[in-house]
């Protein structure tokens, strides 16, 4: 063994006085950790979406038209959103389903709370305007537009992969794992909608 | 390099100038001319070189090519119409293009089925197979980012379908998606990065190439015996010998990529990306690029839950589990033998792998009804099977043939059964390894 020991390598006195030098290593390396990470931050950060795709887009559209049965298809933050009035037939086959049967149990609308059931009622503009159904219109596999009164419930069908939705835009099967959410909305039965 | 001294000897006054101060010519003289390879590389070893080529077309084509295109949800359909029809040439730029991107992976998987097959994998050559797994990553990603670029129908919605299997991540899944493509569904902002980035990454790839080939000249290349370069008869120098059997495969290759390219150039594509991006009305079928297939298939194959693990998600890490186990591949191989000359029953479930991945690129091009999902399924389960199941168990159970004591003796045994060739005398007996 070489019997020239440098001064700074770890002999046993190095271990108990730390020198000025050691501290002065750490606190570089630490400033230099916390230096990249602050000037990687905002390289990441701008990825995400710009102040004018946030801007508070609300969309207002005028329902009056829309009779019984028949949909129309806006778009909300570049997405479609179906606003359709409910025959009572789609109204009862949606309220007949057991809440035991469906897939995906939470109402996933965004005007309710978190873990509200997946009940018609919450999927739909409340009680007294069940028929008023406001959806975004992407299917929650992969977020295809999925075609509507189509499929075994009349409801919703991916042409994608082939998920299933109802007339509440419930998952019931296909490799979707949740409901089609609805957004944030106020709805006036036969006069407006507005959406964000 | 491989501990060889250099041959260089440099002849004009400039020669020696240059030489004694960046010794870049001896560089190349001694990887491409001097440079020993095995005697025994056939044909299945051409496609480094072809690759190399493939790559600097992609670039080349590339460059001018965005010369003329817009990045721009409004016009990059249009501009792209445009170099088809008023840019010089612009046709036969953009068809290089698109069809070089189905060549390049042609060639990619070939020069992988090749890996396995001979054992390139095992050591001492894991990084080298390392770095061409993180190549063929990177190409994944500038491919399907480059198919995004035209904004047309299946440009839209594969960018939709792909970039939401990040939404698949629990908790944090949302957030990556919008992170990627920077907003709420794909639009201006998500054309832009991919532009930026579909121009960035090939030059990234070359940075890795370089790598490959550095890692390729320490090890040396295998050769189909699999037998380690022993003596100095068991090679040959690069130039004239491997230049010329490469000059030939590439010369076959690019024979058929011009076919493609002056008479069936839409042949690989999907016609319906003829059709602007309409982000209100998804395709009746969204069916990615042929190369993407295979992985498309084991996507959609995981039509079930796996206990807290949802379908969707389910699909997503399959998907990615499928390429990301390639890393660990020479430590899951058990076999001492490399080369599946000499692996009877390796060489069988082999090429029952090459089905099976045939197979599952079936499967992704057709709507995942019925029979298509069970096929899918069996199909996913021997490709797993393959790595982690017959690459560990065969090298413990296989009684491998016997393998030649060198490289020279195998090409000569071969040479007197054929009958064809000058006898090379042989060389004293090789160590055992």
């Amino acid at each position: 063994m070489d019997s020239h020991v440098s001064e700074h390598e770890t002999t046993p006195e190095a271990f108990h006085e730390p020198t000025r030098r050691d501290f002065l290593f750490l606190a570089t390396g630490m400033a230099g950790v916390v230096g990249a990470g602050a000037l990687a931050w905002p390289f990441i950060d701008q990825m995400r979406p710009d102040a004018s795709t946030l801007a508070a887009a609300s969309v207002e559209v005028d329902i009056s038209s829309l009779k019984k049965g028949s949909t129309l298809q806006v778009k909300w933050r570049g997405k479609p959103i179906t606003i359709r009035n409910r025959t009572d037939k789609e109204v009862a086959d949606a309220k007949k389903v057991p809440l035991d049967q469906l897939k995906d149990p939470v109402a996933r609308n965004a005007n309710l709370a978190a873990d509200a059931k997946a009940t018609d009622e919450n999927r739909s503009a409340g009680a007294g305007k069940e028929n008023w159904f406001v959806m975004i219109q992407v299917c929650t596999h992969l977020g295809c537009i999925p075609l509507g009164e189509q499929g075994e419930y009349g409801g919703w069908f991916c042409p994608c992969h082939g998920s299933v939705y109802d007339t509440a835009g419930r998952i019931r099967h296909g490799p979707a794992p949740e409901n089609m959410y609805l957004p944030p909305y106020e709805l006036t039965p036969g006069k407006t909608v507005k959406i964000g | 390099m491989s501990g060889e001294h250099s041959t260089y000897v440099p002849t004009s006054g400039l020669g020696k100038w240059v030489d004694a101060r960046m010794p870049l010519p001896r560089l190349v003289h001694d990887s491409f001319v001097s440079y020993p390879v095995p005697r025994n590389l056939n044909y299945a070893y051409t496609f480094g070189g072809i690759l190399s080529v493939m790559l600097a077309v992609q670039i080349l084509t590339g460059i001018v090519l965005a010369m003329h295109y817009v990045a721009n949800t409004n016009d990059a359909f249009n501009s792209v119409e445009f170099i088809m029809r008023d840019v010089n040439h612009g046709w036969l730029l953009r068809y290089m293009h698109a069809n070089g991107a189905s060549f390049f992976f042609l060639a990619v998987y070939l020069h992988i089925a090749r890996g396995l097959y001979y054992g390139s994998y095992k050591a001492p050559r894991e990084l080298l197979w390392i770095l061409g797994v993180i190549i063929l990553f990177l190409m994944m990603a500038t491919a399907f980012m480059g198919y995004v670029l035209p904004w047309g129908q299946m440009s839209f919605w594969g960018a939709t379908v792909i970039t939401g299997f990040f939404t698949a991540f629990p908790g944090f899944g949302d957030w990556l998606q919008q992170l990627l493509i920077g907003g709420f569904s794909v639009g201006q902002p998500t054309l832009n990065r991919f532009y930026s980035l579909h121009y960035l990454l090939p030059f990234m790839i070359a940075g890795v190439v370089i790598l490959h080939i550095w890692a390729l000249h320490v090890t040396g290349q295998t050769n189909p015996t699999g037998v380690d370069v022993k003596t100095k008869t068991d090679t040959l120098p690069f130039t004239p010998y491997a230049t010329i059997k490469d000059a030939l495969g590439m010369a076959v290759f690019f024979l058929i990529f011009a076919y493609f390219v002056f008479f069936m150039p839409n042949y690989l594509g999907h016609a319906d990306n003829y059709i602007p991006a309409d982000s209100l009305k998804t395709p009746s079928e969204i069916v990615p690029e042929w190369y993407f297939l295979p992985f498309y298939a084991m996507l959609r194959a995981i039509t079930f839950n796996i206990g807290p693990i949802n379908s969707k998600l389910g699909g997503v890490l399959t998907m990615f589990s499928s390429i990301l186990i390639l890393f660990v591949v020479p430590w899951l191989d058990t076999s001492k033998v490399r080369s599946a000359r000499y692996r009877p029953w390796y060489r069988m479930f082999f090429w029952l792998f090459v089905a099976d991945a045939l197979l599952l690129g079936w499967c992704g091009s057709q709507p995942p009804e019925g029979s298509i999902v069970f096929m899918a399924q069996v199909g996913t389960l021997y490709y797993f099977a393959f790595f982690l199941i017959v690459m560990p168990l065969l090298g413990l159970v296989e009684t491998p043939k016997r393998i030649p004591n060198s490289i020279t003796e195998a090409v000569l045994s071969r040479q007197h059964a054929g009958g064809g060739g000058q006898p090379v005398p042989v060389p004293a007996a090789a160590e055992k390894r």
